[in-house]
């Protein structure tokens, strides 16, 4: 015999993107900050120790931010042009920048006059950076040059003219101080060791190559040009391992996360791509006013940093973790409760009575059961579940109608509450999971409160909305079947030579939608 | 125990296991009640159409008594206070539609057949049903109810009441009774209406100052009302399949057991209260506790009210499974007659009303290894409520368990869903294909959610959509191997690339719709089969896609057997059913049976069995690796048998659906039994089982006796071959062993036989014609015979 069956609610596939761990991980940022730079933000990079502050290169300044400040605390303005590509030592005591005079700049953290000038290049110097051994400095210029410079003695070490294109992007290996990385535009990047006159590896990126970035174990280099975000296996003598495109403008910067396992891309598409180093797809994307030059990620992912070709400097920071431990005040039960009789054994000769799990009814389930149907609409008209839930009122109204009560539930209600139903049905029903239900549900209302329109300002009202809704949505249908006429012609000319029976497909459909 | 009248047979059921324990055979008509007799509760009179009253010893399943009465019975009545007079409702002679209530003198001489001519009337008038007469107070009187008449007689004054209700009263109720009952110690009547509403009637033996009661829970036509024991409670049951039991008789005090699965028939109380026992008109037997706990139930094949889904073999289990309480699967053991377990698909409260639309399963289908399951179920009212299932076998809980729920995959009727056979058991290989009236085919897919945090990682979604000049999708079919698809589109059968979805070919044989199509098998595969509605059975050949050959053959089922080549063809001519069963390479039929039976045959299944069957016959070859099962539109199921001696088509025994059952307790205090006359006033449902090999193990229990023990092979030889030929006569009322009677049998299954041999059309016919009103149990004589046989041989041994 059975007991009582509760109404199913039917779930519904969730529409829209998927909620999984890493949306909910990414969209846990505050609102962005904006910072206004006087220039396009060509460089932005956090000084990796604590308090985390960045050095943004824009126009010919570099401003230093503190992790929380929305002023500068520190400016560095000694450029007559432009300066790039500030970049923080490992120790965050000195910063280097290039300039579009050619000269490359050391400072000092505490002080504002440079500590060094390295002159060599005779065009534009768009890449600088430190090597992992601290005392020497790469760099790269527009005069197809990348060069190493020693800090103390302020000497050009080496100089590489392998380059036929500007040297526009660069990195140093982290675990090998002679080993550094130049990318291109002339769509290749160059593996260079310091101990040796040439290059050590040539990598064809195939476009001009914006952004280079090495994994911090060394073995895999991203490089980012044209629309294309690669990543080669170094070990393996350059070979390709992915190549993504999800971008549809320039890639402009990479950069990865604190844990090393998601990726960033940033376009002038005005999107950031965040990626799955593991399978290469995109976990999260993130969506900016305009198009995106440099992009930085703090460590502990603590704060997204991304410069834009306008100037706009947009900061977000990642909210507070909400503590649990609110929770934990409440004092649980006894550990002794949840053991007792628990680790008891069953022996060969017991006999095991299962206890009948008691089922738990909802509301509007108990009232179904017994029959009482206006009570059961009642219940399910509730404001958390009419609106948080609305699913399960339109369930309840289906099995209403299916047991044919629904009129009768409907029948007999005062002002406010019709004026409530009606609002509900407005709301609702041009969602097509619940179109059928509440087609017949405000067709009945309708009937039913016909002889007394007229009476209630606020029922007509609402009366008036709902025709107003439904008057939106066949025009908007009718909108959709056209726009699905025409996809359908556009198909069938597309696919006249292929086989026969795809193009009967179309054709009846194309038909069915003209009827 | 519980005894409860099943068609020709009195059946008796333990409580406590619900098996049944002992088949009272003898009757060779409906039995219309069973009564504990009055004198010794370990005795039980039966009364049956064919107009005798037996006297059985129920725990030993032996007959004592017969009397003959010589009318139709349609009731039996015993009264606690006079032991040798039971009371029989009998027509009036003469007169159609008219009944009287008689009471009937039985003997008490010795002698095993004796007439019963003594029929004294006590009422005239009376309602056919044994519902509508109740004897009262120790049998002080009787009440009978027809129409609106309630009559009361009383025996001891000889004074006869009669109260009358208007036809309907004020408030639009109906007044007609439906039911009557007394309470077991005060003078206290109740009767059942049609309107639902229960009165107890008082004071009923003054003709002018009687008063009566009403008490109204049930919305419909009360079906049942009983006493308990004592008198302090009374229940009552009706459509709403609600057990309802009233205190003291007031209005406010009454419980209820609600949900039990289909309406009450009847009501009965064991003598000693301790249980309540409800029959249903879905064949089910409930017993329940006296507190209204549900105990358990007793059922076999359920009676659905309308089978959608056809018959279909579960491949796990090899059960039946087609539709069964409404909403919900049930899979049928042939071997067992037990129902294994019933699936609820619909997942919704079951209400019982008129005009009201349910949902009901529609379409079923298993995957090759069982281990999905699709389901359709549709619920019509203004517009087309339409929801396919996919059900994953649970290897832990043994059920099967909810995947995907698809809401409206077809925008109209889904006329039919198959799964791809493949021998690969990889999942994501399974293909479904479901076909519609709204000219589509859809083909469905498993798809894998890569997504660890997803709570399942399979699903289903539709892959393909394909369709043909925009005409109805009608039937699809696979291949054997799975490589091409077969979907017909009204009057076209087109085949495609189950790889791809290109469409192959196509073949139509205007100016028929097509019915039914089926690919052969094994070494027909390349061979397809399609039925026309204008009668034709066509085979076209897949490799020069040209037609092979076709027959004219109104086919109104078409069903492949899955382990050999051989397909099943029934048709529909004239009133009457023929099989037909062919390969498609040859269009030369291998069996013909014609008249098969006089119902529209409307299903067919092959159930593979667990041991091929070693069939000596060219003839039944085809019956050696399965067992073909049809479905008629009455609900009866019926089986091609194959005989060892002389093959034949049998209805070998049928089951009229528990009509009225009462549990009796241990002791065997009481019993009492009712029956329902008339089997045409009934809807129940006549379930027909098969018992095809009965005879097998009576053979074995001769040929397990002793050889030391056995009489000489001159005297057994005869008497041996006599049991092998199995009797045309129907011999029901056959009781004593004794050897004049077996000899003469034996000299009518010799002229049995000859008939066989010149006239095997007329043999073929009997069954059908005994369908309507006699059970034919032509292999249980035959069994009898044979134990008959064992019970000689030891006689003739103790004389020695």
């Amino acid at each position: 015999m059975a007991s009582y069956k509760p109404v199913v609610v039917p779930a519904v596939p969730r529409l829209g993107e998927k909620i999984t761990q890493d949306t909910l991980y990414w969209r846990g940022y505050k609102t962005p900050v904006q910072i206004k730079e006087f220039g396009a933000v060509n460089k932005i990079d956090f000084s990796p120790v604590s308090p985390y502050n960045y050095a943004v290169t824009a126009s010919s300044r570099i401003h230093i931010y503190g992790r929380y400040s929305q002023e500068p605390i520190k400016t560095f303005s000694r450029f007559r042009d432009a300066a790039y590509c500030a970049t923080y030592r490992d120790d965050g005591k000195l910063l280097v920048a290039g300039s579009e005079e050619g000269s490359i700049r050391l400072f000092d953290m505490s002080g504002r006059a440079p500590l060094r000038q390295f002159d060599g290049h005779t065009k534009a110097v768009h890449v600088v950076g430190f090597l992992s051994d601290k005392y020497r400095i790469f760099s790269g210029g527009d005069d197809y040059s990348s060069s190493l410079w020693d800090i103390p003695t302020a000497t050009e070490t080496v100089s590489y003219s392998e380059h036929s294109d500007y040297v526009r992007c660069g990195c140093a290996s982290k675990l090998n101080g002679d080993v550094f990385i130049t990318g291109s535009y002339d769509h290749t990047v160059k593996v260079f060791d310091a101990r040796t006159k040439s290059s050590v590896m040539t990598i064809e990126h195939g476009h001009p190559v914006e952004s280079v970035l090495l994994f911090p174990s060394g073995g895999l280099l991203v490089s980012a040009g044209g629309r294309y975000v690669k990543v080669w296996d170094v070990l393996k003598g350059g070979q390709l391992l992915v190549s993504l495109k999800n971008h549809h403008k320039t890639v402009t910067c990479l950069c990865l996360n604190s844990s090393g396992q998601r990726l960033l891309s940033g376009s002038l598409d005005r999107h950031v791509k965040i990626y799955s180093t593991t399978s290469y797809k995109v976990v999260h994307s993130f969506n900016y006013a305009t198009s995106i030059l440099s992009l930085a990620l703090s460590p502990e992912d603590e704060t997204i940093v991304v410069g834009m070709t306008n100037g706009v400097l947009n900061v977000k920071h990642r909210k507070p973790e909400e503590s649990k431990e609110k929770s934990q005040k409440k004092r649980q039960p006894a550990y002794r409760t949840y053991v007792k009789g628990r680790n008891y054994m069953p022996k060969q000769e017991d006999f095991y009575v299962s206890k009948p799990g008691k089922c738990v009814l909802r509301k509007y389930d108990k009232l179904l059961k017994s029959f009482q149907s206006s009570k059961a609409l009642d219940a399910v008209l509730e404001p958390h579940i009419r609106l948080y839930t609305p699913e399960v009122t339109v369930a309840v109204m289906q099995e209403l109608n299916r047991r044919g009560t629904l009129r009768s539930a409907l029948a007999g209600r005062d002002e406010k509450q019709i004026s409530l139903l009606l609002t509900f049905v407005t709301r609702r029903v041009i969602e097509p999971r619940f179109t059928p239900v509440l087609v017949t549900v405000a067709d009945m209302i309708t009937d039913i409160y016909q002889p007394v329109v007229g009476q209630s300002a606020l029922v007509d009202k609402q009366f008036l909305r709902l025709q107003e809704a439904i008057g939106r949505e066949i025009d908007y249908q009718e909108e959709l079947l056209e726009v699905l006429g025409m996809m359908d012609a556009l198909f069938a000319t597309l696919t006249k030579k292929t086989t026969t029976y795809l193009e009967e497909n179309k054709s009846n459909g194309l038909e069915k939608t003209l009827d | 125990f519980l005894l409860c009248a099943s068609g020709d047979f009195v059946k008796m059921y333990s409580v406590g296991t619900e098996e049944l324990v002992q088949l009272l055979r003898g009757h060779s008509d409906l039995v219309t009640g069973v009564r504990l007799a009055p004198h010794n509760p370990l005795q039980l009179y039966s009364s049956s159409l064919d107009g005798t009253i037996k006297l059985w010893d129920f725990t030993d399943g032996i007959l004592i008594k017969t009397f003959t009465v010589g009318y139709k019975l349609f009731a039996l009545y015993t009264v606690a206070g006079c032991e040798d007079l039971v009371y029989v409702i009998i027509p009036k002679s003469g007169e159609r539609d008219t009944f009287q209530l008689v009471s009937v003198k039985l003997t008490r001489a010795a002698g095993q057949d004796m007439e019963a001519k003594e029929v004294s009337v006590v009422l005239e008038g009376v309602d056919v049903s044994p519902k509508c007469t109740a004897f009262g107070r120790e049998g002080e009187y009787v009440a009978s109810v027809k129409g609106v008449n309630l009559q009361v007689y009383f025996f001891k004054r000889k004074q006869l009441n009669r109260f009358s209700l208007r036809a309907t009263n004020k408030k639009g109720g109906n007044n007609l009774f439906t039911c009557v009952a007394c309470h077991p110690r005060e003078d206290c009547i109740a009767t059942g209406h049609a309107d639902g509403k229960i009165r107890l009637w008082r004071n009923f033996i003054h003709n002018k100052e009687y008063t009566f009661s009403t008490l109204h829970w049930h919305h419909d036509r009360v079906m049942d009302l009983a006493f308990s024991v004592e008198g302090t409670s009374l229940l009552s049951g009706g459509v709403e399949s609600v057990l309802v039991q009233w205190h003291d008789g007031s209005d406010c005090k009454k419980d209820f057991l609600p949900r039990l699965g289909s309406a009450i028939e009847y009501i009965s109380i064991s003598s000693d209260g301790t249980f309540y026992c409800t029959s249903h008109t879905d064949n089910r037997i409930t017993i329940i506790n006296s507190n209204l706990r549900f105990s358990r139930s007793i059922q076999g094949l359920i009676k659905a009210r309308d089978i959608k889904t056809g018959l279909v073999v579960d491949p796990r289990t090899k059960a039946l499974v087609l539709n069964g309480e409404p909403g919900h699967l049930q899979f049928y053991c042939l071997q067992t007659d037990k129902q294994l377990y019933s699936l609820d698909i619909v997942q919704q409260e079951y209400i019982h009303q008129a005009d009201l639309n349910q949902a009901d399963l529609v379409r079923v289908a298993f995957s090759p290894e069982g281990k999905w399951l699709a389901t359709v179920e549709e619920r019509e009212e203004a517009d087309l409520e339409l929801e396919m299932k996919l059900w994953l076998f649970d290897e832990e809980t043994q059920s099967f368990k909810l995947n995907t729920r698809i809401s409206m995959p077809h925008e109209d009727h889904i006329t039919a869903m198959c799964f791809r056979d493949t021998d690969e058991l990889e999942d994501e290989s399974l293909i479904l294909v479901t076909a519609g009236r709204d000219c589509v085919f859809k083909v469905w897919m498993i798809v894998e959610d890569t997504d660890p945090e997803a709570q399942q990682s399979l699903s289903w979604s539709c892959d393909f959509v394909g369709s043909y000049h925009n005409y109805q999708a009608t039937n699809c079919c696979f291949s054997e191997d799975g490589s091409l698809l077969a979907v017909s589109f009204e009057e076209t059968v087109t085949v495609w690339d189950s790889n791809t979805w290109d469409l192959k070919c196509t073949f139509c044989h205007p100016p028929g719709k097509i019915r039914n199509i089926c690919f052969g098998r094994l070494t027909c595969s390349k061979y397809l089969i399609g039925a026309t509605d204008h009668g034709f059975l066509c085979c076209w050949n897949l490799l020069s896609c040209a037609l092979e050959w076709s027959a004219h053959l109104n086919t109104a089922v078409l069903q492949p057997d899955p382990l050999s080549e051989h397909i099943a063809a029934v048709s529909w001519l004239s009133k009457e059913s023929s099989l037909f069963v062919f390969k498609p390479n040859e269009p030369q039929p291998i069996c013909i049976r014609r008249n098969l039976c006089k119902d529209k045959i409307q299903f067919a299944a092959f159930v593979p069995r667990e041991v091929p069957e070693t069939i000596g016959s060219e003839k039944y070859l085809w019956l050696r690796r399965s067992q073909l099962f049809f479905l008629t539109d009455t609900q009866e199921l019926l089986t091609v048998s194959t005989k060892p001696l002389k093959e034949r088509l049998t209805l070998s025994s049928k089951q009229l659906a528990v009509e009225e059952s009462l549990v009796t307790p241990f002791s065997l205090l009481l019993g009492k039994h009712r029956h329902q006359q008339s089997q045409g006033d009934t809807d129940l449902g006549k379930v027909v089982r098969n018992h095809h090999e009965q005879d097998s193990p009576a053979v074995k229990e001769l040929l397990h006796t002793p050889a030391h023990v056995l009489p000489s092979a001159s005297f057994l030889c005869p008497i041996f071959i006599n049991s092998l030929l199995i009797s045309k006569e129907n011999k029901s009322a056959e009781e004593v062993a004794d050897e004049v009677e077996m000899e003469s049998e034996a000299a009518e299954d010799d002229s049995d036989e000859d008939n066989d041999a010149t006239e095997m059309k007329q043999e073929d016919t009997r069954p059908v014609e005994s369908l309507g009103e006699i059970t034919r149990k032509l292999s249980k004589s035959e069994e009898k015979e044979l134990r008959k046989i064992r019970k000689m041989d030891y006689s003739w041994i103790s004389a020695f």
